[in-house]
Parts: C-alpha cells; sequence; structure tokens
C-alpha cells in the first residue's frame, strides 16, 4: 500500500504529516491494492479491503488447500504460518497480512506436482491422522508452527494444542499420534 | 458470512491513529489483532465504515517492569508474547499474568490477539478484564484531548462497554505493584472458550499468613468485579473455604444457558478455594 497506488487504493498510510484522510462515505465496492508473499512469491491483488485472508488465498490466488468451515475463529480449517506461527485466515482481511510472509499448507509438500510429501505429512498418513481430510490441512499448519517453536513438544503439550482445531470424524488421538511421532523423529535427526 | 463494506485506513503512529479517529469520528473502528472484530464483522454485528489498523503502531508493542516496580503491556503486546516472555520478564512478581494466557482461547488465536484489543472489547469474563481488577491496573489512553489515565475500577461499564472514547486510542495498560502471591483460575465448557465463571485472587502474605487480600469474578454480573465481602474474610483471618464461601453467598449470579445461578454459586466456592491455594503455592 504506497499513496501512488491512486487508482486502486482507496486506504491511507496515515502519520501525523501526511496527505488528508478519506473520511467521504463508503459507496459500493472500492478497491485496494494489496502485495502478499505467500510461499516464498510475492502476489498483486486488486480487491476489496472486506476480503478476508482465506477467501484471498483461495479465490484470487486458487491455493485451495486452505479449508474454511465457521469464519469465527472457532474450527481452525483456515489456519496458515504468518512469519513462522499459527493463524486464523478467516479471522483477518488480506490487506492486514500485507509485509508478512505467508505460508499454507501447499508449502509443505515438495516435487513438481507436490506429491513428496513432508515428514508431518507422512506422520499424518502412517497414523491414520485424517479421514475425510477436511480438517488436515489446518491441523497440518497448526502442528508446523507450534513445533517449530517448541521442538521439545511434550505429548500432553500437543494434545492441548490441538484443542484449538476441530475434527468431526477422525478423532485427535490419531492426529497426536502422528504430530508427536514427526517431532520425535525430528529431534533424533537432530541428534545425528 | 462475509462482512460489510468498509474502508481500510493504515497508521504509521500514534499521532496519525489519533488524527484518523478524529476525522473519521464514530463510522471509524481501530483493529488490533482483529480476532474478536473480525468475527463481529463477518456475522454483521459490527460494520464499521472505516477500519484504522494499528498494527505497525511498533511503540505499543512493549513488555517490561518499570523503575517503580509495576509491569508496563503495550496495548499491541500478544497474548503470545506474554506467554512466552522470558523467565526475567515477568518473574515471579507477575507470573500470574503470564499463567493466565493459557487460558485464552488457543494457540492460533494467542499469536495475534492483543492485550488492549482484550480491554477495550472488554468480554465480561475476558483474562486481561479479570486481571485488571483483581490487581488495580490502570489503562493509558491517548485521544484528541491528550492523555488520561483510567482506573480498571472505572473502565468497564457493561458489557463490551468501557469509558473509552470513540476516539481514543488504549495505548497501555499498568499492573501498579508486584502480585507474587496472585493466582487465576477459570471453569469454561471446553478447553480455550470463554469461561462460565472466572476467579482471580492477589494475597497479602506475611511470612506463613494470610493477612488479607483481593478477590476478583467474571461471569457473574456484566464485568468483572470484586467482591468485598470475600476480602473481609481473608482480612480476618478466615480460611479459604470461608473466603469462598462468602464470594459464593454475596454475588448473585446470571442464569443463562451456560449456566444457573445455583451452578454458578457452586462453581464459585470451587474456583476461588482453588485460585487461593494456588496463589500460597506459587
Ligand atoms: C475462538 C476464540 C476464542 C477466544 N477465547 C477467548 C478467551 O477464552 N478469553 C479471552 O479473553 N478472549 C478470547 N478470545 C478473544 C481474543 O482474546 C481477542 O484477542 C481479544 O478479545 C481482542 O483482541 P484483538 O487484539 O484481537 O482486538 P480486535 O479484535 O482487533 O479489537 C477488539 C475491539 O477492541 C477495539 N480496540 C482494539 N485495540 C484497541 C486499542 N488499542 N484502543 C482502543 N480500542 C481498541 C477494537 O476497535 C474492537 O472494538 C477468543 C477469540 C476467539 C476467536
Ligand atoms: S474458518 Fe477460520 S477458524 Fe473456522
Ligand atoms: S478428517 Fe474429517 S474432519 Fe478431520
Amino acid at each position: 500500500m504506497t499513496d501512488t497506488d491512486t487508482d486502486a487504493g482507496t486506504d491511507s498510510d496515515t502519520g501525523a504529516d501526511s496527505l488528508p484522510v478519506d473520511s467521504s462515505p463508503v459507496i459500493g465496492r472500492e478497491l485496494q491494492l494489496i502485495t502478499l508473499e505467500v510461499n516464498g512469491e510475492e502476489y498483486e491483488v486488486i480487491t476489496e479491503p472486506r476480503r478476508t485472508l482465506v477467501d484471498i488465498l483461495r479465490h484470487e490466488l486458487r491455493l485451495t488447500g486452505t479449508h474454511v468451515g465457521c469464519e469465527h475463529g472457532v474450527c481452525g480449517a483456515c489456519t496458515v504460518l504468518l512469519d513462522g506461527r499459527p493463524v486464523r485466515a478467516c479471522l483477518m482481511f488480506a490487506a492486514q497480512a500485507e509485509g508478512a510472509a505467508i505460508r499454507t499448507v501447499e508449502s509443505l509438500s515438495d516435487g513438481a506436482d507436490g506429491s513428496e510429501l513432508s515428514d508431518l505429512q507422512r506422520a499424518f498418513r502412517s497414523h491414520h491422522g485424517l479421514q475425510c481430510g477436511f480438517c488436515t490441512p489446518g491441523f497440518l499448519m497448526l502442528a508446523e508452527g507450534f513445533l517449530a517453536e517448541r521442538p521439545q513438544a511434550t505429548k500432553a503439550e500437543i494434545r492441548e494444542v490441538v484443542a484449538a482445531n476441530l475434527c468431526r470424524c477422525t478423532g485427535y488421538q490419531s492426529i497426536v499420534e502422528a504430530i508427536d511421532s514427526c517431532a520425535a523423529a525430528r529431534r533424533e535427526g537432530e541428534e545425528k | 458470512m462475509k462482512p460489510a463494506p468498509f474502508r481500510y485506513h493504515r497508521a504509521r503512529d500514534l499521532a496519525g491513529a489519533t488524527r484518523l479517529l478524529a476525522e473519521l469520528g464514530e463510522d471509524a473502528k481501530v483493529i488490533a489483532g482483529g480476532q474478536s472484530l473480525v468475527a463481529m464483522m463477518n456475522f454483521r454485528l459490527a460494520r464499521p465504515q472505516h477500519l484504522i489498523d494499528i498494527a505497525g503502531l511498533r511503540e505499543l508493542d512493549h513488555l517490561g517492569t518499570d523503575a517503580d516496580g509495576a509491569l508496563r503491556v503495550g496495548a499491541l503486546t500478544t497474548h503470545h508474547t506474554v506467554e512466552t516472555a522470558p523467565p526475567g520478564t515477568l518473574g515471579a512478581e507477575f507470573e500470574v499474568i503470564r499463567a493466565a494466557m493459557g487460558w485464552i482461547g488457543h494457540l492460533p488465536i494467542r499469536t495475534r490477539g492483543t492485550a488492549g484489543g482484550s480491554v477495550a472489547h472488554a468480554d465480561a469474563t475476558a483474562e486481561w478484564c479479570l486481571l485488571a481488577v483483581a490487581l488495580d491496573a490502570a489503562f493509558l489512553v491517548h485521544g484528541p484531548r491528550g492523555r488520561r489515565r483510567i482506573a480498571a475500577g472505572d473502565f468497564f461499564l457493561g458489557p463490551y462497554t468501557t469509558a473509552l472514547d470513540p476516539d481514543e486510542l488504549l495505548t497501555e495498560i499498568v499492573f501498579p505493584r508486584p502480585a507474587p502471591y496472585a493466582a487465576l483460575t477459570e471453569f469454561a465448557a471446553r478447553r480455550g472458550d470463554f469461561a462460565i465463571v472466572s476467579a482471580a485472587v492477589d494475597l497479602d502474605v506475611q511470612g506463613a499468613s494470610v493477612r488479607g487480600g483481593r478477590v476478583a469474578l467474571g461471569g457473574v454480573a456484566p464485568v468483572p468485579v470484586r467482591v468485598p465481602e470475600a476480602e473481609e474474610v481473608l482480612a480476618g483471618g478466615g480460611s479459604f473455604t470461608a473466603c469462598a464461601a462468602a464470594a459464593a453467598a454475596a454475588v448473585e449470579p446470571p442464569d443463562d444457558a451456560n449456566g444457573s445461578a445455583s451452578y454458578r454459586k457452586q462453581l464459585i466456592a470451587t474456583l476461588v478455594r482453588r485460585a487461593c491455594e494456588e496463589a500460597v503455592s506459587r
């Protein structure tokens, strides 16, 4: 958001000494240019300020791995990493994410077609940590962010953290096992 | 649901935010972490015409004790920053505040939600609001008419209603004195939910005996309240159980879908005792 994107930008970047504030009534669709860094790539989007980060990820960037359930912060299906930390992508406007590094579930796997699953994804598969898969991207990003912050996480701490997200078909036991085994394997890898 | 249209403004500094608030008037709302406001906008319970993003005001993101031993929490300090603060930052004096963070929602809520947003939002069972009332905190506020300081006891006017004027910004929460023998505990239907009842105590301990203290409750009135009847029991050398019973007897909790009045009274009796025991076991 700069002071020069006058075509698309109706927002302002206001300090004590800046340009006049646009306080005219908001009538209909107003557009704004925003720049987002997602999975290491930069994207420019012209959109209404009222679009949430999860809607921009899914509908504009076509990164549909991030799911959306409740839109009020309760289910965790929309969990992504913002500067490495898990956040609810339905509880922030895309404009608020400017300047931050965003990571979605698409960043976990490798290979040309994304078929080389990460260690965390493989742990979910081998521990039967998913059934329908609707909640899985959210749990993966929650776990990815949490383990980065607490590689030493105990099973009790993992149980506590996964209470953040809802899974309605697998049950939590196998999700906890998957995250715990991935954490243990990463710790072992470190020691070697 | 999707929020109603609004115009997005980004404040660069405190003066800029104050100016935006003054010029945009009552149609504008400040957004900090958005963990309450965006949910309300998604439900269209809130439909501000203008949103002023203050997240860039780094001067409001700080945490530490000052020369007088008071803990100063910048309005933009996140729950997660407090929860993960290095041991020296809050110390045993303010461990009660660090420990209370674990009760607020879940990790992805705590990484975004702020202390200032919590008290400005003023949910009746929010942990920050209860801590402020129990520990006699003061709120520093900045507005077009200058700065002022509001005591926690005068700040919460009703559910989601505070003494902040629409053009004022909360900048800092000050916890004036160390609280080494304080604790907060609560009960919620599910982990991470807002509490049905929450209790916080701050005991005055000399040697091995309790000489008095403060008792505060959330979820029993439209705002967090102090319970003088329970505090008198502590000052008179009564037991924790007697103090807890006095607290339960003194209040008229609501009767609603989250719990009947008598259920809440039972929770109060248990939670106040538990908080006292936890406070002296630190
Ligand atoms: C699933 C879920 C569970 C939750 N559980 C809990 C819980 O158990 N306990 C709890 O306490 N909270 C809980 N919360 C709420 C959370 O703690 C919010 O972080 C907090 O209530 C608001 O902080 P915020 O920074 O996100 O504020 P925002 O949502 O950005 O703003 C909230 C309000 O405060 C105003 N405001 C914000 N900052 C300022 C300021 N500096 N000056 C003036 N006005 C300001 C805004 O205009 C708005 O009206 C939960 C939220 C969710 C989504
Ligand atoms: S869609 Fe974001 S938490 Fe449910
Ligand atoms: S796997 Fe179906 S909701 Fe979790």
